[in-house]
């Protein structure tokens, strides 16, 4: 079996699960909107100017329910003992983690790709730039955050305290995540040239491929035995 | 009863280490007060304040060094597994966060009186800060694992990703107060004073000793603990035994 063929599967087992229970998807999106009804109340948006709170409060959504899509990937995998058959299978402990990611990202993209309307409706705004960049900064940007938070979330399951933990972790180390996702959304506002926010791509883009390397070869320890 | 565990190797070494450092920082200590209130001239525009740089900076030197040892065990501990290298890693992690606690609380107290401000989106504080949560974090975790051998682990991983996340952390930061004056950022070793300059070396050196002095204490610690535990696990494990009739 390829290396790619067993990512794939990973990624494809987590997908059919969704696909039949209809609840991670569901719940994440549900919890999504809560945090922006959340911060509708908190901030007028009809006095302050979207382009100024909005990218903040929409990534505060996306990394929310992110932490918890993350940390439920690995607890249905600790439920009856699932862990050991993947520890079992003969495919490379990498291409498990990789296959984890690729499954996360396509559950937080689900739920951005329907919030992201919403919000649009809910705080009358509109995307200034083009739709290609829109879509590449938000992936770049899910990528980082699922990244390092499957590799965090291998570790902090097997321990006690595990749901506390993992935010508690995470969001220190995904700080850059966080600030170059809601820069760029800012920009993508406003309607700024490429250029303007052109670095912060960039810092995605190499987050990405940083942190995904450093997990390939970390993963390993990041298991229990 | 039976004679206490051999001691393991290296400890003669690192006892006298640990000794000579002691008396070190014991007489470098009162040296650095007096050159901090007596021989260094009070700050022309900050005044007395100005004075708290001197445990300020040096407590960064520390607190970076223990971070950066922290990644530097880890990795090495990945590679050999022992168990001494692991506890260097935890205790240089714990004194890096001690010392950038020490780094975040002086530096306030510096910023009230001369920016008008405790505290400001500027780029060193903030990956300061989120360098500290980040190892406070490894603290949390290690206290957290179900074995010590998976916390050893687990906290290499976390070391090790972490040392990799300051640059970009900090650039990140950077560029997220992009247009911040630049007013506010501390003065750089160019503009010091003969007389500060030694006294910042003089600082400088003993805490850099002092985090020595502390790390070689702390893995002492660690070893008596683990010392402890299993001399524990044998006791519990011959209690209940009788002997047969």
């Amino acid at each position: 079996m390829t290396y790619l063929r067993a990512v794939l599967l990973v990624a494809e087992k987590d997908l059919k699960v969704e696909l039949r229970s209809r609840e991670q998807v569901v719940t994440l999106l549900f919890f999504a909107l809560l945090v922006l009804v959340v911060f509708n109340f908190a901030f007028d948006f009809t006095v302050i100017d979207f382009v100024t709170l909005g990218p903040g409060v929409l990534w505060v959504a996306f990394i929310f329910s992110g932490v918890l899509a993350i940390s439920r990937s690995f607890q249905i995998e600790r439920e009856q003992d699932r862990i050991q058959g993947i520890l079992l299978a003969p495919i490379d402990r990498s291409a498990f983690y990789l296959g984890k990611v690729a499954a996360t990202v396509l559950f937080m993209a689900a739920v951005e790709t329907i919030l992201v309307p919403v919000a649009v409706v809910m705080f009358n705004f509109r995307f200034n730039g083009q739709t290609a960049l829109v879509v590449l900064a938000f992936i770049l940007n899910t990528i980082g955050f699922a990244a390092v938070g499957t590799l965090f979330a291998a570790m902090t399951t097997s321990t006690r305290r595990a749901e506390l933990l993992l935010p508690l972790l995470l969001f220190p180390a995904a700080v850059p995540v966080a600030l170059a996702a809601v820069k760029t959304t800012t920009h993508l506002l406003a309607g700024h040239p490429f250029a303007a926010y052109s670095h912060w791509v960039l810092m995605s883009a190499a987050y990405d491929v940083i942190f995904l390397a450093a997990a390939v070869l970390l993963f390993d320890e990041a298991l229990e035995e | 009863m039976s004679e206490p565990a051999e001691k393991p190797p290296g400890t003669a070494w690192s006892g006298l280490t640990e000794q000579a450092l002691f008396v070190l920082v014991a007489i470098l200590v009162p040296v650095c007060l007096h050159a901090i209130f007596r021989a260094v001239p009070t700050e022309e525009k900050m005044g007395v304040v100005q004075r708290i740089f001197y445990f300020h900076v040096p407590s960064a030197l520390a607190g970076f060094l223990g971070v950066g040892l922290c990644a530097l065990f880890s990795a090495l501990y990945l590679w050999r597994r022992d168990r001494r290298l692991d506890l260097l890693a935890h205790a240089s992690a714990e004194l890096g966060v001690m010392f950038l606690t020490i780094v975040l609380l002086t530096g306030p107290i510096w910023a009230r009186p001369v920016w008008g401000v405790w505290w400001t989106g500027e780029a060193r504080l903030t990956s300061t800060l989120v360098l500290w949560l980040l190892y406070a974090g490894y603290l949390i975790l290690r206290q957290s694992t179900e074995n010590p051998e998976q916390g050893a682990r687990f906290c290499a991983v976390i070391g090790l990703v972490g040392a990799l996340d300051v640059p970009i952390i900090y650039y990140s930061v950077e560029w997220w107060r992009g247009l911040h004056p630049k007013v506010l950022k501390v003065s750089g070793g160019q503009g010091l004073d003969a007389e500060m300059a030694k006294a910042l070396t003089l600082c400088s050196t003993t805490f850099i000793l002092l985090f020595l002095l502390l790390l070689l204490q702390r893995v002492r610690l660690g070893r008596l603990q683990d010392e402890v535990e299993s001399l524990t696990l044998v006791a519990n494990r011959r209690a209940p035994y009788t002997e047969p009739a």
